[in-house]
């Protein structure tokens, strides 16, 4: 017997639980894939040798020690944006604010180093710091929040506009603290004494920071997964109504995890102007409060997992730097590089989540005899 | 076929082997079903047997793995919703698809190909409504259409696209004994006209008052069929569940009942300001389970979260009383307030998984829903849900892969014995319990009619809202009806028929006793 005309040959059907190697074997076979894919765009585009240019990819971040150490560094501070806004979006709350909430902390960390110098010890300047760039990042995140709780506001765009205001702010007060006058930059931000730099601990002036990752990333994962706060989050995030049915005040849950996810938006960000950068731009996050969206969906909001999906983002970005410069390629092939390798990451969780039959043409018997 | 021999059917369905994986799941295994014309069929089998699925195959749904479809005696290849409707094959879903702010025919010409007539689509609306005996507006607003209402729409949306082979989704599950009636009028003069209709229900004494045969599903399996006059209630439960069962709900006299929830003059209004309920007053006993009747929106979801803490009031008062006749008030009081004042207090509430559970959290973690508060510090303990949970899936019987599995993933029989289950845990003098039983088999029903029973017995308030008339009368000792948010009647179960309480739901007052 033929199938009938008309037949539909590829069948969709959502799969029941995968067992986790499998799930795994997807990923890697879409990295695979992805590579693969991303050989024959290069050869076809630039007629460039596939393999020398992942090779030089791979070198863009280990080939030197400084290297290694910064992609660690560019990872802690990606990780700890993503940590950052997982909360809120495991509670379902669209923060797409984590550029602004971060740039807050930016600016309050820099205002402390330029106005508190010398007018207070270099310690309590930094605990300022710290505390600063969290309250400022805190209420960044936690005034949508409010809005959202008081009058039912959409976040998202809410979130969105406060990121133009914190760039506007930015913008606003370096032309206050601009070095020298008329040069609409700060630069580096007390070069010469360096107050308000974060001390340098262990093998490199980045270990500090990734230390610190490492501190909230545990923490993170232990307040989402064992504790009532994490648990109030699931279930807001689930299911409202079963939240109010059991007497969580959801309102309360949502600018109580909004002024942590800003907090801890705005310690990166002092992170980033104390630790490393020293200085104070409009740029200065490099769209992290975006990338970290990815990174925290990637990982299905497992602290631990995102440090692999950060690492990936990190990885493939420094590498595509690297191969534009290498080979005289412009930014964007390596974009687009970046976005093949992306694309087949991403499309594999359908793979993994649903199964694919292709019936073509296989008599009835054949097909009665597959299982 | 031996059923139809002798009436000289014509097929206008046959289903031959057809077989339907999801993952590892047996959805349908190699089943054969005929559907004739000029018969109603009912399709029987428990939750997970397979009659949705298979029924979703002919309506384009899903596509068979295996197996073939002869429509009108001719192979057809059903691969989209617009292949069953080309095919003359409608189905009328339990949740209707309409359009809230367009009229009746808008709704019903919706989609449909060609240039826009309104007026001679009414006309031809109106034809179909003389011919059958429908009873529609067809320039009335959907939302101002009763749920009854809103299903003729639904009917008449597939008449008018032609078909001539209809599947009814549990149709009767919202409607009242009398607009129950008309549906069954209007669905034998449509066999009369020779239309080929298949009604799924889990209402043993419709599939006697309306079918002309029944299909059994068991397991995924074709289990047989037979004509309804020749078998019974309970030959058909045996063959649905696979052994005997019990079709008797008990009623144990209450025992020394005392009032134990005071309700004075409750008015609610929803937050558009709609009259949700107005001036209800009753009491419920301990050691009694008191029915609430009534259709569907008629306040009953209102009253039950009104007293559990989860709706906003605008006057009245809502007493809990303590056995030492101590008044406690609970309006104005949230649920964890309530538990913090000593009163337990649970509540099955109708939405099962977006309300009473986390369809994505597993066992334990929706244990744990009542529970989480107590972990020490800052921590939750998992070890006590966990432990709830076996005691859950051990008693009740329930059937999943593991404590792990995401409650999603259990079968609707097996969601409500979860919720059921951690609901009585904590030992509750007042139960409230929304539609406990909607869209559950025979088997699961009883088991659940079981477990309430139980909990009258010791001393439990049961307060029960149901729609199945039949199961209010058998199970409950009183039965307080509401119409339109008022109370209609309160009757003695043990007093009383389906007609007063029918009665009651749609006019005030109906009769009056007590």
């Amino acid at each position: 017997m033929s199938k009938a005309k008309g037949e539909p040959f590829i069948r969709i059907s959502s799969r029941s639980a995968l067992p986790w190697y499998m799930a795994w074997l997807i990923r890697g076979l879409s990295v695979l894939a992805a590579l693969i894919v991303g050989s024959v765009v290069t050869v076809l585009v630039t007629g460039e040798n596939p393999l020398s240019l992942y090779v030089t990819m791979f070198e863009g971040s280990f080939s030197t020690a400084r290297r290694t150490w910064l992609l660690v560094q560019n990872i802690a501070i990606l990780l700890g944006v993503s940590l950052a806004v997982t909360p809120a979006f495991k509670m379902r709350f669209w923060n797409v604010g984590g550029e602004g909430q971060m740039l807050a902390g930016c600016l309050a960390s820099a205002a402390c180093m330029i106005c508190l110098a010398g007018r207070l010890p270099n310690w309590l300047i930094i605990a300022l710091m710290f505390l600063t760039s969290m309250l400022a990042g805190g209420i960044w995140g936690f005034v949508p929040a409010y809005f959202k709780a008081k009058w039912g506001t959409n976040e998202t765009l809410f979130t969105l506009m406060m990121n133009y205001i914190a760039t506007q702010l930015v913008a606003f007060f370096i032309i206050i603290w601009e070095v020298p006058k008329g040069a609409g930059q700060i630069g580096i931000i007390n070069a010469q004494t360096e107050i308000g730099w974060l001390p340098v601990v262990g093998p490199s002036k980045y270990f500090l920071n990734i230390l610190i990752v490492a501190v909230i990333c545990v923490f993170m994962y232990f307040y989402l997964n064992y504790t009532k706060h994490g648990y109030e989050i699931s279930v807001v995030g689930e299911s409202e109504r079963t939240a109010r049915y059991v007497g969580i005040k959801v309102d309360r849950i949502v600018m109580r995890t909004m002024l942590l996810s800003g907090a801890l938006c705005g310690l990166t960000g002092m992170l980033l102007v104390g630790g490393t950068d020293h200085t104070l731009t409009t740029s200065i996050t490099a769209s992290r409060g975006f990338t970290a969206v990815m990174v925290s969906w990637l990982a299905k909001f497992n602290p631990v997992w995102m440090i692999l999906t950060s690492f990936l983002i990190v990885f493939l970005q420094r590498g595509a730097n690297e191969v534009a410069t290498t080979f005289g390629l412009n930014q964007s092939f390596s974009d687009i590089l970046t976005g093949i390798i992306l694309f087949f990451i991403i499309g594999s969780e359908f793979f993994i989540r649903y199964t694919v039959n292709v019936h073509i043409g296989r008599s009835r018997k054949e097909a009665a005899g597959r299982v | 076929m031996e059923a139809n021999v002798t009436r000289n059917l014509v097929p206008a369905v046959e289903m031959r082997n057809i077989t339907k994986r999801f993952g590892s799941v047996l959805a349908n295994n190699r089943v054969n079903l005929t559907i004739y014309r000029g018969e109603i069929l009912a399709l029987l089998g428990e939750n997970g047997s397979g009659k949705t699925t298979l029924m979703n195959m002919l309506s384009g749904i899903y596509y068979p793995d295996e197996g073939e479809i002869l429509i009108n005696g001719k192979p057809a290849v059903i691969s989209a919703a617009k292949d069953a409707f080309d095919l003359g094959i409608g189905m009328i879903h339990q949740h209707f698809k309409l359009v809230d702010v367009l009229t009746a025919a808008e709704n019903i010409v919706l989609g449909m190909p060609g240039k826009l007539d309104m007026k001679a689509s009414i006309s031809r609306i109106e034809k179909i409504c003389k011919d059958y005996g429908f009873e529609v507006n067809p320039i009335q607003k959907i939302y101002d259409m009763s749920v009854s209402q809103k299903q003729t729409v639904e009917i008449i949306k597939v008449l008018y696209r032609g078909a001539d082979i209809l599947i009814l989704d549990e149709p009767t599950a919202v409607l009242t004994p009398q607009e129950t009636d008309k549906l069954f009028a209007v669905l034998r003069n449509m066999r009369d006209d020779g239309k080929a209709i298949v009604i799924i229900t889990h209402k043993m004494n419709e599939v006697e008052a309306l079918s002309d045969r029944v299909a059994v599903l068991r397991q995924g399996q074709y289990a047989g069929d037979m004509p309804t006059s020749s078998t019974n209630a309970q030959e058909m439960t045996n063959m649905m569940v696979g052994h005997k069962v019990s079709l008797n709900i008990v009623r144990p006299d209450p025992i020394n009942p005392k009032p134990r929830i005071e309700v004075n003059n409750l008015t609610v209004r929803s937050e558009d300001g709609i009259l949700k309920l107005d001036h209800v007053t009753f009491t419920a006993r301990s050691g009694e389970i008191l029915g609430i009747a009534g259709i569907s929106g008629s306040g009953q979801k209102e009253l039950l979260e009104s007293i559990a803490g989860l709706q906003k009031t605008e006057g009245g008062a809502i007493d809990y009383i303590e056995n030492d006749g101590r008044h406690v008030s609970l309006i104005g009081q949230d649920p964890v307030k309530i538990a913090d004042m000593g009163v337990t207090l649970s509540f099955v509430p109708e939405d099962r998984l977006g309300m009473g559970l986390v369809g994505n959290m597993d066992l334990t973690d929706n244990m744990m829903l009542r529970s989480f508060r107590r972990g020490a510090g800052v921590f939750t303990d998992r070890k006590t849900p966990r432990k709830v949970a076996q005691n859950v899936v051990a008693e009740l019987d329930v059937k999943t892969p593991s404590l792990a599995t995401p409650v999603r993933r259990l079968s609707g029989g097996n969601v409500q014995k979860v919720l059921v289950g951690r609901e009585i845990t904590s030992a509750p003098t007042v139960l409230l319990t929304a539609y406990a039983v909607r869209g559950l088999d025979i088997n699961s029903s009883y088991t659940i009619y079981d477990l309430i029973n139980h909990q009258k017995e010791h001393g439990v308030a049961v307060i029960y809202v149901g729609e199945d008339l039949d199961v209010l009368i058998e199970l409950c000792d009183r039965i307080l009806v509401l119409c339109g948010g008022q109370v209609s009647g309160l009757v003695d179960a043990r007093h009383t028929d389906k007609r007063e309480i029918g009665m009651m739901m749609t006019r005030i007052g109906g009769t009056d006793h007590e």
